[in-house]
């Protein structure tokens, strides 16, 4: 061993970042080994609420005092990631008074601040809200951008010498006699994926200790060293909509139950979700009729949602875990909580603890108390700082500055390019040249594209969840081309035009459970931009080679119209 | 008393001018009513008769020679082959700087997109552009103009095989336009000519823009920009830059709003106005009355209904883009007769999921009998004095075939011509 232990982590979602962060703040020499890209997983999939922990405050008391504890956390060190919206929990007539008073209670005993308003306070707060709302619960709910907050903590991470690799899949566990001693990873190629760390091959990468971070992946690399892990991964459809019907967190106050919460996050709002056991987390089915019942149900509390437009829906899967001799039948039942698996313990395998179960909310705790662990291991002693220490973009961050006349940008632009940015606001936006809106649903100018870019590489697609760029109304009707334009500047047409073609498949995939109504025009529309305009669709580029002596080249016969300046249209319009 | 003419056009988009012009043309006494902004505005103003068959082969020399063999329900097949070039005839003798009548193969032009795209008519601001023309090409793009950049398109155009040498080189635009500037901002100052000031001095929009390019310029013939030159002058404004260079200078065309689309539309207005019809746009039909024949429709205009009648009407309301067809969870339809649209059950069943896949909705739209009256389920007259032209058709995929333009002209002109016959 080295003169600090090396520690291999395997998952690049919120958990896994959130250990490597505070392993490398204590000063560990850290490798972190994800799949995909950062927030492949489950993070990437999830509804962006910051839970007050309300919403356990009634089943599940210890994950709603984890969730109180980083909800307050994460608005300091975090800010820019977070939007504290607040939230309530709405009581409509067929709920039940008792439960609505045991949220209530439940509230106080997790010191969840929580007041009681009546349906008249309610909808003077959201004007939307049924008119047969009785009454409801406020509680400190907020909206979090995952992607945000999981890049800013890989920031952080790697600034106290931790080594990320993205596209590197873990093949295998390496054990010698009864250890885990390392990973072997094989490394993606492709400008796509040069996202951070290297490119190509395979790697039997050495550790001291390994953490399996990897959510509902969490079993295939227990099985890797023979051990079982039984994580209950369960799905959940989100279905997005196009503007924000509501600006607070609207919980429905009832016992567990389908289609219960719209989360406002940036300009749309969230409804969710389902709770549904599946097998496979990277292969189940999403089904329209999922969506169907966010709007259906939910109408009962924001009727407007009944017509209102949706851009799109995904679905996430949830890591569930509960020891296996609890057994519960319904997922609906199984904790919210976070496990730690120590393997010696458990399975006489040493080098190796699993983290499963957990919150979004809570990974940073996660990430506290698995680094106690691994620090135990070791016999260190230091201290987690992780709760103290505001992540690249929310440091100093008090005020918004006016960087609309700064960096001259619209108001509107500004603003939103500096609540994504945060403190970076002002290395990102200080450019040489003029910064034009390439993304105009979601304000996103050229600058914060090339930030990204330089960031991401030749993927389109990792630009878009750093910036927002192309997930508004248009759903990159308008900007897929422009985004690739930007790209262009780094790489290569034909990885740029791979780039683009991937960007435009995805931003497909998720509208096809939203076309109906105004986004299947908009559909439409962006088929005509891309298809009739660009006449992408049949790209000579990509496809057989084009006679092209064989079509008009004009009244004049090719090269001889060298009359330079004479225009032969006889306008009639023209007046000068 | 309700307001009266012989041939009611619904909608002021390419199918519904050409149905009015044609009407009126015929001797009829022609109102039309529009609602929303034209989807010219979106449309990059080239005008395309036929770029692929539907089964995707392509791009096609010859537009023509591929319509007999369309299927049934396409609207070219409803129409002939006679028609489609007809109205063709009609598109050249009435809309001015527009160049391709001299032959009947496609031609191709450069989008900004950065491919190839054969069309059948094209703006005189884009002819030096042809693809097929094997003069070499300088490609100018405006720093602040996110939606062309030079560079990229160039590159993307080699690839795609272009018989000439294509660069590209970014400039800034001279004087102090905010980074979000429309293009009408860079086509009115062109046009006025107006002074800009360049390091402190003022000079001439033309001149200035001219001495931005000059230097970068190396032996090229031929001079692309985006669709920004100009918009009442375009010809004067590309005029003047080719003399001042040297070299043809043409436009790109251009995503929304594009000039070429809105002078296209200004010029259809034009012509009809000119023809004499009464031109009404802003306001929605909210209703109508009658069973088997339209008796009358009702616009709403500030809050009052107010009738409108006619002997015939004309149906030019759009497809999905232009809201003439629209769709809710569990079915797709036609708002303004509640015309019969034939489509999947399940919604899903709406789309591929491949993005450029062969999309069921991209063909959604009303069927009609060989005088483009529009029918039920059964194949019946929904009514006996409305047509349909453009967009609001069913059984074709504009995008796909590259057809837009040559539908509405072709379906728009046969549908005005005989509501007028019908009328007098």
């Amino acid at each position: 061993m080295a003169s600090v232990p090396h520690i291999a982590v395997i998952g690049g979602g919120s958990t896994g970042i959130g250990i490597a962060r505070d392993l490398a703040m204590r000063g560990l020499d850290v490798t972190l080994v994800e799949q995909g890209n950062l927030t492949h997983g489950t993070t990437g999939r999830m509804h962006g609420l910051l839970h007050s922990g309300g919403r356990y405050a009634v089943s599940d008391q210890a994950s709603a005092n984890e969730c109180i504890e980083e909800n307050k956390v994460l608005r300091d060190i975090a800010s820019h990631c977070v939007e504290m919206t607040g939230g309530m929990f709405v009581k409509r007539p067929e709920d039940t008074e008792e439960y609505f008073e045991e949220k209530l209670e439940g509230c106080k005993a997790c010191d969840i601040p929580a007041e009681v308003i009546s349906g008249e306070e309610a909808r003077a707060i959201e004007p939307h809200l049924a008119r047969d709302i009785d009454k409801a619960i406020t509680v400190p709910d907020g909206a979090i951008d995952p992607f945000r907050l999981v890049v800013a903590n890989a920031a952080s991470a790697e600034e106290h010498g931790a080594r990320i690799e993205t596209h590197s899949k873990v093949t295998d566990l390496v054990v010698e006699d009864d250890e885990v001693v390392g990973v072997e990873v094989e490394h993606q190629t492709g400008p796509d994926k040069k996202v951070r760390g290297t490119e190509g091959g395979t790697e039997q990468i050495r550790a001291d200790y390994v953490v399996n971070a990897t959510g509902a992946w969490a079993g295939r690399i227990g099985d890797m060293a023979n051990v079982d892990i039984e994580v209950r991964p369960s799905k959940g459809v989100m279905t997005i909509m196009n503007i924000r019907q509501v600006d607070t967190v609207i919980n429905r106050c009832r016992p567990k139950g389908d289609a219960d919460i719209i989360v406002p996050h940036e300009t749309t709002a969230i409804l969710g979700t389902t709770d549904e056991e599946v097998d496979d987390p990277e292969d189940y089915p999403e089904e329209g009729w999922e969506v169907e019942l966010m709007i259906d149900t939910l109408k009962e509390l924001v009727p407007m949602l009944e017509e209102a437009r949706t851009i799109r829906s995904f679905w996430g899967v949830r890591p569930l875990y509960e020891p296996p001799d609890v057994g519960s039948d319904d997922p609906t039942d199984i904790t919210r909580d976070y496990f730690l698996l120590d393997h010696e313990e458990r399975d006489d395998l040493h080098g190796m603890t699993s983290i499963v179960g957990g919150k979004f909310t809570t990974y940073r705790m996660m990430g506290e108390e698995i680094s106690d662990h691994v620090c135990d291991q070791f016999g260190i002693d230091a201290e987690c700082r992780t709760a103290e220490v505001p992540l690249p973009g929310s440091e100093d961050f008090s005020v918004l500055r006016d960087y609309m006349d700064e960096f001259g940008l619209r108001s509107p632009i500004g603003r939103r390019s500096v609540e994504r940015l945060g403190s970076r606001a002002e290395d990102v936006l200080n450019t040489d040249g003029p910064n034009p809106t390439v993304c105009e649903c979601e304000a996103v100018t050229r600058a914060e594209i090339k930030d990204a870019i330089s960031q991401s590489g030749a993927n389109l697609n990792a630009v878009r969840i750093r910036t927002r760029a192309s997930m508004g109304n248009c759903q990159g009707g308008f900007c897929c081309n422009r985004m690739a334009s930007e790209l262009h500047g780094e790489f290569d047409e034909q990885i740029t035009r791979e780039a683009w073609d991937a960007l435009l498949q995805e931003r497909w995939k998720g509208q096809r459970h939203a076309l109906w109504g105004q986004q299947l025009s908009q559909a439409a529309l962006n088929y005509a931009l891309h298809a009739t305009t660009q006449n992408r669709d049949n790209d000579p580029a990509d496809g057989e080679p084009v006679d092209f002596a064989a079509f008009d080249s004009g009244p004049t016969p090719t090269g001889t119209s060298g009359q330079t300046g004479v225009v032969t249209d006889g306008g009639t319009r023209d007046g000068d | 008393m309700a307001i009266e003419s012989e041939v009611l056009v619904i909608g002021g988009g390419l199918a519904g001018l050409t149905s009015a012009l044609s009407a009126a043309r015929e001797g009829a006494d022609v109102r039309l009513v529009s609602y929303k902004q034209s989807t010219l505005r979106n449309a990059s103003g080239l005008v395309d008769i036929l770029g692929y068959t539907p089964d995707g082969e392509g791009p096609l020399t010859d537009p023509y020679e591929a319509i007999p063999d369309l299927p049934d329900e396409h609207p070219y097949s409803t129409v002939g082959l006679r028609t489609v070039k007809e109205a063709m005839g009609l598109f050249d003798e009435v809309v001015p700087n527009y160049q391709g009548e001299h032959t009947e193969t496609n031609a191709l032009l450069p989008t900004h997109g950065g491919t190839v795209k054969p069309t059948a008519r094209y703006p005189a601001s884009a002819a030096p552009g042809l693809a097929s023309d094997d003069r070499d090409v300088l490609l100018v793009g405006l720093e602040s103009m996110v939606d062309f950049d030079a560079q990229h398109v160039a590159a993307h155009l080699e690839n795609a095989g272009v018989p000439f040498d294509v660069r590209g080189e970014t400039i800034r635009f001279p004087g102090d336009l905010r980074a979000d500037a429309k293009v009408t901002r860079y086509a009115k100052l062109l046009d006025t000519n107006s002074e800009v000031p360049v390091r402190g001095r003022n000079k001439m929009a033309r001149d200035a823009l001219a001495e931005r390019v000059n230097p970068l310029l190396e032996d090229e013939e031929r001079v692309g920009l985006p669709a920004i030159l100009g918009d009442d002058h375009a010809r004067s404004v590309r005029a003047a830059l080719s003399q001042k260079l040297g070299a043809e200078v043409f436009e790109v065309p251009m995503g929304p709003p594009s000039l070429p689309g809105l002078r296209l539309e200004d010029a259809l207005f034009e012509a009809l106005d000119e023809a004499g019809a009464s031109i009404e746009t802003g306001n929605p039909v909210a209703d109508f009355d009658g069973e088997d024949r339209v008796e009358r429709i009702y616009i709403e205009k500030n809050g009052a209904k107010i009738p409108n009648t006619a002997d015939q009407y004309v149906l030019a309301t759009g497809g999905l883009v232009g809201k003439g067809i629209e769709s809710n969870r569990e079915n797709v339809y036609e708002p303004v007769f509640d015309c019969h649209v034939d489509n999947a059950a399940d919604r899903y069943e709406w789309f591929e999921n491949d993005v450029f896949g062969d999309h069921p909705f991209a063909t959604y739209g009303v069927a009609t009998d060989p005088d483009l009256r529009p029918t039920d389920a059964d194949g019946d007259l929904e009514f006996e004095n409305v047509r349909a032209a453009g967009g609001v058709l069913g059984g074709y995929d504009y995008a796909a075939e590259k057809s837009g333009s040559g539908v509405s002209l072709s379906t728009g002109y046969a549908a005005g011509q005989s509501a007028a016959q019908e009328a007098l």
